[in-house]
């Protein structure tokens, strides 16, 4: 028994070692990150490393907003995000109701064709969509980003199924009331669907705020241009400002951590139960 | 009658109604340059409003066996798949078998493994170029300092540049995958864990035996969804390797961006992105086949 116990205390030790290798091998970077976003450029790749400078280069994450209009990127960003994220959570829910709980002509088609689109990669028809965006006086506008995100048929199909899970006779009640199938919707059906809702705002926000190759194509333009092709622009511009991008790379980060980590608990639940890619 | 007529037309009408908002986004800025992609892989057009689109019929596609770019790009996506795929697989369900029982940390631990993934491409692109920077990177440095004499050039050597997208790409989303794992072993019968014990199985075997069948068809959805993501990549070639050095990590959506983009020949890119559909859509069929299997 003792010889038992011991063996399985070993185990145990072994279990967590492995882990915390595992997790340090995640997390070293953002701390090497975070360590040379304030030290001076000459400092950053000091071996063995320093990894809590002795005199913090704070001036880092001063200088960041005057060498790029970093302010503008993140105001296009946070823009882009917010409207996005709105217009897909609304149409999708709003269309993920219909194609749940009412019956009407052409629904299973039309779904059916909804979902097939889903096995479609963007990039086999970004160049399309782009000639066509163009053709439309749409290039260089942060239009294009909003529409091209918007409507995506993954938000549908993730409502829809959030929805199939509610009982159907809650609406048949609410019907009988008198309630409008508007009412319904957005008296019973919204409120009850905040995990599903959470869950594609997580997705949608991180999608959109760290987005590159959609903006990269679109926005030529300085000042329409997002945080992530603006740091990228930023670091082909000055690759030896070591010390200035660790620290514009931290300020991109923050948004989407702050975001994942007050939603996270919807979002490793949603990758669970639908086990679909954002 | 009439009345009945009436109320059936209103209720189709607020059901529409539902769905317009999306419907008309997808259909005029999604399904519209679906359809689009198929034409445009028949037209020749430099992308200039004043030159017409032309009709040339299979010519982009006979230039497209003939193009090197393409050949390399086409290669590299089929290594760079291969490689990553089984990598990613592996961690993945490595740490979601640490994580999957009940321990001080656990939530840490999950959480920490996610940040990789819901990071910003271009920010842990970055401070990936400068760890594994050759000449001072920390990486570099911890090598020499063990003794290693000639350290790997990483993203500039040509041999190891196709290696160095692969880990950056396994370190990204390994935590991601690993989630669907944690969940799929939720539903593994532990019954058998018993069973299995009783037969004095040890713990290798009991993985081997009882865990990872019950596990293939989380296994096999995992297998799809990540063969298809790597048949996409373009981000992070293009923010380590810019597809080099020479084309040594070229990759199809690169080659796509680069066909219509940089060198304006839509046509020929389109073309190019109707292979790439193939490969994808050949993938899904499988993944319709096995389901299909599954069910009867």
């Amino acid at each position: 028994m003792q010889v038992e116990s011991n063996a399985s205390k070993i185990r145990q030790t072994i279990m967590y070692l492995l882990l915390i290798a595992c997790s340090a091998l995640m997390v070293l970077p953002f701390l090497w990150m975070l360590s040379a976003s304030v030290k001076l450029d000459k400092d950053v790749f000091s071996f063995p490393i320093d990894w809590i400078p002795a005199h913090p280069r704070w001036a880092n994450y001063r200088d960041i907003w005057t060498t790029i209009p970093l302010g503008t990127f993140i105001r296009n960003t946070v823009k882009l995000t917010l409207i996005v994220t709105f217009l897909q959570l609304f149409t999708s829910s709003f269309a993920a109701y219909a194609f749940s709980k009412l019956h009407f002509r052409g629904r299973d088609t039309l779904f059916l064709g909804y979902v097939a689109t889903i096995a479609m990669p963007w990039q086999v028809y970004m160049v399309p969509q782009f000639v066509m965006m163009s053709k439309m006086g749409l290039n260089n506008t942060h239009l294009a980003i909003i529409l091209l995100q918007a409507f995506s048929a993954f938000g549908v199909f993730m409502m829809k199924q959030f929805y199939t899970s509610i009982p159907t006779e809650l609406c048949e009640a609410a019907r009988v009331d008198g309630m409008t199938e508007y009412g319904i919707y957005f008296k019973i059906m919204l409120p009850l669907s905040k995990p599903a809702l959470s869950t594609l705002t997580i997705f949608t926000f991180v999608n959109t705020w760290n987005d590159f190759l959609g903006p990269y194509i679109y926005l030529t333009r300085e000042k329409l241009k997002t945080i992530a092709i603006g740091l990228r622009m930023f670091i082909g511009q000055y690759s030896q400002e070591y010390g200035l991008i660790m620290a514009a790379s931290v300020v991109t980060l923050v948004p989407v951590v702050v975001v994942f980590l007050s939603l996270q608990k919807y979002f490793v639940q949603g990758i669970a139960n639908t086990g679909l890619k954002g | 009658m009439q009345a009945k007529q009436k109320a059936e037309l209103r209720r189709h009408l607020v059901a529409y109604s539902f769905i317009a908002p999306n419907f008309i986004g997808f259909a005029l800025f999604t399904l519209a340059p679906m359809v689009f992609a198929f034409i445009l892989a028949f037209l020749d057009w430099d992308g200039s409003p004043y030159n017409p689109m032309k009709f040339v019929g299979l010519e982009n596609f006979i230039r497209l066996s003939d193009d090197s770019q393409f050949a390399a790009a086409f290669k590299n996506t089929i290594i760079y798949t291969i490689a990553t795929v089984p990598l990613t697989l592996v961690m993945a369900l490595v740490i979601a078998l640490l994580l999957n029982r009940k321990m001080r940390g656990r939530d840490f631990f999950r959480t920490v493994s996610f940040f990789p993934y819901v990071a910003s491409m271009v920010a842990v692109t970055a401070v990936w170029n400068m760890l594994f920077n050759p000449g001072m990177g920390p990486i570099n440095q911890f090598l020499a300092s063990i003794g290693v004499q000639n350290p790997p050039g990483w993203s500039t050597d040509k041999d190891w540049a196709m290696a160095t997208v692969v880990l950056f790409s396994v370190w990204k989303y390994m935590g991601y995958y690993m989630i669907i794992y944690l969940a799929g072993l939720q539903g593994v019968n532990t019954e058998l864990y018993e069973a299995a014990n009783l037969d004095g199985c040890n713990g290798w075997q009991r993985f081997w035996n009882v865990t990872l069948p019950q596990l293939s068809p989380t296994t096999f959805f995992i297998l799809i969804m990540l063969v298809v993501q790597c048949f996409k990549v373009y981000d992070i070639v293009y923010m380590i390797t810019q597809g080099g050095p020479g084309t040594a990590t070229l990759v199809m959506v690169y080659d796509i961006y680069n066909k219509a983009f940089v060198n304006s020949t839509f046509g020929l890119a389109s073309a190019e992105a109707m292979v790439l559909f193939l490969l994808v859509l050949a993938v899904t069929l499988i993944q319709f086949g096995v389901q299909k299997k599954q069910e009867v």
